[in-house]
């Protein structure tokens, strides 16, 4: 995708699934072909178009209710859609029932068997198919130890830690080599380390079976630093799919700018290719493919605002409110009435009235889409909220 | 402050010890006194030893006379009703507790309670009810005829009293069943399809070695009542399979007091020990796998 530079933004949204997979010579595995699915008359997914290509990482990110879930338990063949269809291999698989599609899937909070060890969990779907005993045995020590729990074969799962938990089942998802894993939020019920520890173990487990995973977090961080292609969903409808870097450097619209790290949007309008207008100043920027004078949404990350004197500054604005985060400050910063919010090592006093400057690839612009004025302003922003709605949606889904 | 705490946490407990005391010990100290006792209240095993040896005459198929240990056969005859009926109710109350666990949960509420309300009626009441219905004559057999299907003479034989047992204890299947159909997650099924397994090997692998537990508490519930049971036999098996539980009402109405206290406490050692061996042999398939 590094490709794709900034100067041909906005115009790839479409080629850009295709060239996705099929560039790198990769095999198609699942497509989504404008799935919907409603309940109760409330829509759920809204004609969404997946593909999901061999050895990916792919992460389903989005805020509880957004359809990922639901997304997940289709390919697993739990949900049937209304309309649309699932393609495994390009057959058609709508009808097949889960325990006929060779995908597997890791639940959120695990759904080992109670009444069986280690062991049994693990073996179960190879019991179910009849492979013979010393295989059967053979297969669950080497799964048993690709997910670091060997000689625990006769513990009761029920006694595990979560974290242990968690590799059980993901080692019985694996044990018959499916050609697609599915993990439904599987790291939401642990701790915050050990949390971090399983991504990378998840990741690396990836890597070493070469199985397709189809990941569904909320968590924007952990899609970040786990996937290969995350899919940004919104409200039953893709927002946009791209590699960490694409979704966080070239967020498609005003939800995906914000949901991915924090944001300042602010309305603008692109006077002509490389030049936009906002907050009362024009500036450079990356971007062309606009009409004369269309209003956009345009988005700077914090982090790539600097602070400048006054009198160097292409917009100036009062600190307002200063925090200290450990490894930088952050500042909100009150230009024209919009509150920005600025990342700096160099700290400025409240009260203050600075400088700010930006530099042309620290902007980005996009379309206006109904999220936009949606997102993006900090003027309501305080620490104490954002973690408050955070848990929210832990809890939620 | 801790120490008052506990003592009056012991104290709040007294009134079910002495309840438990006067209602559960007492009566069961005394059934053992008498079995072992003859009406002089003087220690002695004849009544133990004369329901292992108590004969008495029948007359067989053929006309011939035998002799046989009358209270072994009354005890067995019980044995093999009780067991029958708990295994009708164990196939009947197993597919209902589980469609029942699988309703919405307001169909749950009516169901349980449509279950329940025949347990409200005297079961007196319900076995001359049954009565009515099973006999020649009754409403059973006027329905059949009404549809030219013929009449089933079934009073008077042992399906009548099996009938009679399964329909008074079947609830005692399906209740504990049920409670643990109800808990059972879902996650678990949706595992085991994606793992593999399609709907009968869901309910062999994992469905059933779940709900083990209530079906250890049902099978409980359903068999110690029908081995004990009395009076529907009577009612039903028109007096032609006296069962343990009649003989035991049999001698205590003739006033063999002792004699009908050890038919009850020798009943209840059997039941103890086929309670413990089951109990142990459940555990151990429950811990160890399917």
């Amino acid at each position: 995708m590094y490709l794709f530079t900034s100067h041909s933004r906005g115009l790839w949204l479409f080629s850009f699934v295709k060239l996705r997979g099929e560039e790198l010579g990769m095999k198609k595995i699942i497509e989504l072909r404008g799935i919907s699915k409603a309940y109760d008359g409330e829509t759920v997914l809204d004609h969404i178009h997946l593909d999901i290509y061999d050895n990916e990482f792919l992460t389903l990110l989005g805020p509880s209710g957004c359809g990922k879930t639901t997304t997940l338990r289709m390919i697993g063949g739990f949900e049937q859609p209304d309309e649309g269809d699932v393609m495994f291999l390009g057959e058609r698989i709508n009808d097949l029932p889960p325990h006929k599609r060779n995908v597997n899937t890791v639940f959120q909070k695990y759904a080992l068997f109670p009444h069986l060890n280690v062991f049994d969990n693990v073996a179960f779907p190879l019991k179910e198919r009849k492979v013979p005993k010393d295989e059967i045995e053979q297969k669950v020590t080497e799964m048993l130890k690709l997910v670091k729990l060997s000689g625990f074969e006769k513990r009761n799962v029920t006694r595990l830690s979560g974290g242990q938990q968690q590799r059980v089942a993901i080692a019985r998802a694996l044990v018959n080599h499916p050609q697609v894993l599915l993990l439904d939020e599987p790291l939401g019920a642990l701790d915050l380390k050990l949390r971090k520890d399983m991504q990378q173990e998840l990741k690396n487990i990836q890597k070493a079976t070469g199985i397709t995973f189809v990941f569904v977090t909320h968590d924007q961080e952990e899609a970040l630093s786990m996937s290969d292609t995350i899919v940004v969903m919104s409200e039953g409808r893709i927002q946009q799919i791209g590699t960490p870097t694409d979704i966080y450097n070239e967020p498609q619209n005003a939800f995906v700018a914000d949901f991915i790290g924090e944001s300042n949007i602010v309305d603008g309008v692109m006077r002509e290719d490389y030049k936009v207008t906002f907050s009362g100043h024009t500036f450079q920027c990356v971007d062309k493919g606009f009409a004369k004078n269309e209003p956009v949404d345009v988005v700077v990350r914090p982090e790539d605002v600097d602070i400048v004197p006054l009198e160097k500054g292409m917009l100036r604005g009062l600190v307002t409110s200063v925090t200290f985060m450990g490894v930088h400050y952050e500042i909100i910063i009150d230009i024209g009435g919009f509150k920005w919010m600025i990342q700096t090592t160099d700290f400025v006093a409240e009260g203050e009235q600075v400088g700010l400057f930006i530099e042309p690839d620290a902007i980005h612009i996009m379309k206006k889409s109904e999220y936009s004025g949606m997102f993006g302003d900090y003027s309501s922003f305080s620490m104490e909220l954002d973690e408050l709605s955070d848990a929210e949606s832990e809890d939620a889904e | 402050m801790k120490r008052r705490g506990d003592l009056a946490a012991r104290w709040s407990l007294a009134p079910y010890s002495v309840w438990a005391l006067l209602f559960i010990l007492v009566p069961l100290v005394f059934v053992a006194y008498y079995a072992f006792t003859d009406t002089d209240m003087h220690f002695t095993f004849d009544n133990i030893r004369k329901f292992f040896t108590a004969t008495s005459t029948v007359t067989g198929d053929n006309g011939e006379t035998l002799q046989v240990r009358t209270y072994m056969v009354i005890f067995w005859r019980s044995v093999k009703l009780a067991v029958i009926s708990t295994v009708v109710c164990l196939l009947m109350g197993y597919p209902i507790a589980y469609i029942i666990a699988r309703a919405t949960p307001k169909v749950q509420k009516t169901v349980i309670t449509l279950i329940m309300i025949p347990m409200w009626m005297n079961f007196l009441i319900r076995t001359y009810a049954w009565m009515t219905i099973l006999q020649d004559t009754g409403i059973l057999n006027n329905f059949l005829a009404s549809l030219h299907l013929g009449r089933m003479h079934i009073i008077g034989t042992e399906s009548a009293v099996v009938i009679g047992m399964v329909y008074d204890y079947l609830p005692y299947m399906i209740l504990p069943i049920y409670s643990i159909m109800a808990k059972l997650d879902l996650k678990l099924l949706e595992a085991a399809h994606d793992l593999g397994c399609n709907g009968i090997s869901t309910l062999r692998r994992v469905v059933f070695p779940l709900s083990l537990p209530g079906v250890v508490s049902g099978v409980t519930m359903v068999l110690i009542p029908s081995i004990s049971t009395f009076y529907i036999s009577q009612k039903l098996g028109n007096g032609k399979f006296f069962l343990i539980g009649d003989a035991i009402e049999g001698q205590y109405v003739a006033n063999n007091l002792h004699f009908a206290a050890a038919i009850a406490f020798i009943l209840m050692v059997i039941l103890l020990i086929a309670m413990a061996l089951m109990k142990r042999y459940t555990d151990k398939s429950v811990a160890g796998g399917v």
